[in-house]
């Protein structure tokens, strides 16, 4: 696997000052993966007949998916069809109402509890201590994983966002930006075999959304399954293998495994910008 | 199907006629005995025969308060959310026999000692109960969704109904060490007493019974109404 | 990760967080002061009426103040969502519990023992004496009043109204440690001091229980 295409240099020179080699080392570093000595690949994940009720709301209703190891998936949607939720539900931070979630790695199927180690989120909120420096959040983060020698994966996790020069600053005076930077180095401490993000560009400037859709590229190229919300912009396309369309909690449109995403996504878009230009 | 199963919640949580008279029968019996056939006390004359219900009301409170931990404890290993109905409606009806308690209290010490209250240990640890349940039905009022309004109810209910024996022993051993006038004792109970308070508490038991049940109803017919609404935007 | 680890874990963030600003710590013992000079004007701090008055006192304000710190423990996880964060990590969700009860429990023991001379000095008591039997009486009654004033955060955090719900729901349940621990200072201030065996193992069986019983079922309120 070449590492070359990180990103474009002159991108890289702002966001790392890191050689791409160095970067790419310590991401694709662990052929021990997590603490559970279980090589990093990705995950797999399954749905089965998955419902969640707040109350009188139903936010997914009988959502039955398969997501193989390796996959980029890209949920496009309203606010409010489930998006959220359902990435909510991978994470484990919500249980079901109903329904069942499965993980596996490679042939082994995983326990609810080993698979935590293994999955790195980014959520609507940054997800990050105010009154910690950079480095004292991903240090307690890194601890709270388990990962050996806590100090110096901090100091790696912070160069490829570019934030090693205010490792030592308050998070409290990060700009919007640097805390959705700094969020993302703490869902990519542990190497995770399986990534959730939930709308990650938004805060990151245009150089930023780059970055991270070359990210998710090299994240991808590695093996991780990716899930991930958007908006069906632009930065995350080139890494997108498949295309999920949620509408009222439920799956509308699935360009499925071997697919093409593409017309889900433009689909996506042009709804966007038709809501957009209504507004 | 989730709304077959929940309709036969309610129904079967109907009152029976036959109950409803056996009840109003034993609150006839026990008011009877309580007013006419117990002997009159000698120090406190007639107004000692509220006692009977003052006491037996007490018995059944801290029967209902036993309920909502039950109750409570059932729901964080099922999830089901009838065990929250049990608890809500032992709650309420708990809390209204313990304001019968605290009424009929001072009603009783005001002809007898000359004053209203006096924080002897058996009301001051009634008033306490009371505030402690008071503070549970406050909470559910301030949680909306229901799984978690239940979650929440169960986990503060388990607290409270384990305070109860520590309200009551802390209150008890700072009255032994304080001695005070006592409210609560009814002096010497002959033999004909001890059977009407029985028979009083059998009676309140009863009426417990009956007003769980309604409660419990209402609680069940409120999730069936629910889960058809639900249905119904589930299909739109 | 083991329990004990992962509490120890998130205690030294709790206590770097709280140090690095001192804002509840100084918060809280300025609210204390308060009441405590506040409930003097109540009475005439004469030594005899001090003795009688001032443990009560002095506890009463600690279970306010107590009762007020304690809603910033999950307060302060909602602003970046990071009880979200907190969860996603592959460990035992007591441990978060277990982590802000120690916190909370070092805390308040903390401002408590700051604001002892201060009350030995207002109400003409002598501390030093039996500062030892003093210090036992605080450990035992705070633990209790950190372990449930938590736990009882994490439901308050849940509802509507949470600055009025905690101390609604949280001193009624204290009560007892209201009155034992009360009684048990009053006896350690006589003269010739007296320790009260009864009170002390009733302060421990409290702590006994309301830990086991947030053991059991705190977790659960952690959830979505």
């Amino acid at each position: 696997m070449r590492w070359s295409a990180v990103a474009p240099s002159n991108c890289c020179a702002i966001w790392s000052r890191a050689e791409p080699s160095r970067v790419s080392t310590s991401l694709a570093s662990s052929p021990n993966g997590g603490p559970s000595g279980i090589p990093a690949g990705g995950l797999h994940i399954q749905f089965h007949e998955v419902e969640k009720r707040y109350g009188m709301r139903l936010a997914l209703r009988g959502v039955t998916l398969s997501i193989a190891a390796g996959e980029c998936v890209a949920l496009v949607g309203h606010n409010g069809s489930g998006k959220t939720t359902l990435l909510k539900v991978a994470a484990q931070l919500t249980r079901p109402s109903r329904g069942k979630i499965a993980f596996q790695a490679g042939e082994n199927s995983l326990s609810l509890e080993e698979v935590k180690s293994r999955v790195g989120m980014v959520g609507h909120h940054t997800l990050v201590y105010e009154e910690l420096t950079a480095e004292e959040n991903l240090i307690f983060f890194a601890k709270l994983f388990g990962l050996e020698d806590p100090a110096e994966k901090a100091r790696q996790a912070l160069q490829p966002v570019g934030l090693s020069g205010r490792a030592t600053d308050l998070v409290r005076t990060f700009s919007r930006g640097m805390r959705q930077r700094l969020s993302i180095a703490r869902a990519l401490l542990a190497s995770p075999g399986l990534l959730l993000l939930d709308e990650a560009g938004t805060g990151l400037d245009p150089e930023g959304q780059q970055w991270l859709g070359a990210t998710i590229k090299r994240l991808r190229d590695s093996g991780c399954t990716i899930l991930m919300s958007t908006h069906g912009r632009n930065e995350t396309q080139g890494a997108v293998t498949r295309a999920i369309r949620l509408d009222g909690g439920k799956i509308t449109h699935d360009s499925g495994a071997g697919g093409n995403p593409r017309e889900i996504l433009v689909m996506a878009a042009v709804r966007e910008s038709g809501e957009e230009g209504a507004q | 199907m989730a709304t077959e199963a929940q309709s036969q919640t309610a129904s079967s949580a109907a009152i029976s006629a036959p109950s409803i008279v056996l009840v109003f029968l034993l609150l006839a019996a026990a008011s009877y005995g309580a007013l006419i056939w117990a002997p009159t006390e000698n120090t406190m004359g007639l107004v000692q025969r509220i006692f009977y219900f003052h006491v037996s009301s007490a018995w059944s409170g801290f029967v209902s308060f036993i309920l909502v931990f039950i109750g409570s404890v059932a729901y964080l290993r099922t999830r089901a959310l009838k065990w929250d109905w049990l608890s809500v409606a032992s709650a309420e009806v708990g809390v209204a026999f313990f304001t019968i308690v605290l009424v009929t209290g001072p009603i009783w010490a005001k002809p007898v000692w000359g004053i209203w209250w006096t924080w002897d240990a058996r009301l001051t640890s009634s008033f306490l109960l009371w505030v402690l349940f008071v503070s549970y039905l406050v909470l559910r009022t301030l949680v909306e969704e229901p799984e978690r309004r239940a979650l929440v109810s169960a986990v503060f209910g388990i607290f409270a109904t384990l305070d109860i024996p520590l309200v009551y022993f802390s209150i008890w051993w700072f009255r032994t060490q304080h001695p005070q006038p006592v409210i609560g004792d009814g002096g010497k109970l002959d033999s004909r007493m001890g059977w009407v308070l029985l028979l009083c508490w059998a009676a309140t038991l009863g009426v417990m019974t009956v007003l769980i049940r309604l409660r419990y109803r209402l609680e069940a017919l409120r999730a069936e109404l629910d889960s058809y609404r639900m249905e119904a935007s589930r299909d739109a | 990760m083991t329990l004990v680890r992962a509490t120890g874990v998130i205690l030294s963030k709790e206590l770097r967080t709280e140090f690095r600003s001192r804002e509840l710590l100084v918060t809280t013992a300025v609210f204390v002061l308060i009441v405590v000079v506040l409930f003097s004007f109540t009475f005439n701090p004469t030594s005899s009426e001090s003795r009688r008055f001032g443990p009560g006192l002095l506890w009463l304000a600690f279970l306010f103040a107590g009762s007020l710190m304690l809603q910033s423990s999950f307060l302060r996880e909602q602003t970046n969502d990071t009880l979200a964060a907190l969860r996603l990590a592959p460990i035992d969700p007591f441990s978060i519990l277990a982590g802000k009860m120690a916190a909370n429990f070092l805390f308040l023991l903390l401002v408590e023992v700051i604001l002892l001379p201060v009350f030995a000095v207002l109400y003409n008591v002598a501390i030093l004496p039996v500062l030892t039997p003093l210090l036992l009486v605080l450990t035992l009654g705070t633990i209790g009043l950190a372990a449930t004033g938590t736990v009882f955060s994490a439901v308050a955090a849940q509802a509507r109204l949470r600055e009025l719900l905690l101390p609604l729901l949280l001193l009624p349940v204290l009560a007892p440690v209201l009155i034992a621990s009360t009684e048990a200072t009053i006896g350690i201030l006589r003269d010739p001091p007296e320790l009260s065996l009864v009170w002390l193992t009733f302060l421990a069986c409290f702590d006994v229980v309301f830990l086991t019983a947030a053991w059991m079922v705190g977790e659960y309120l952690l959830e979505e």
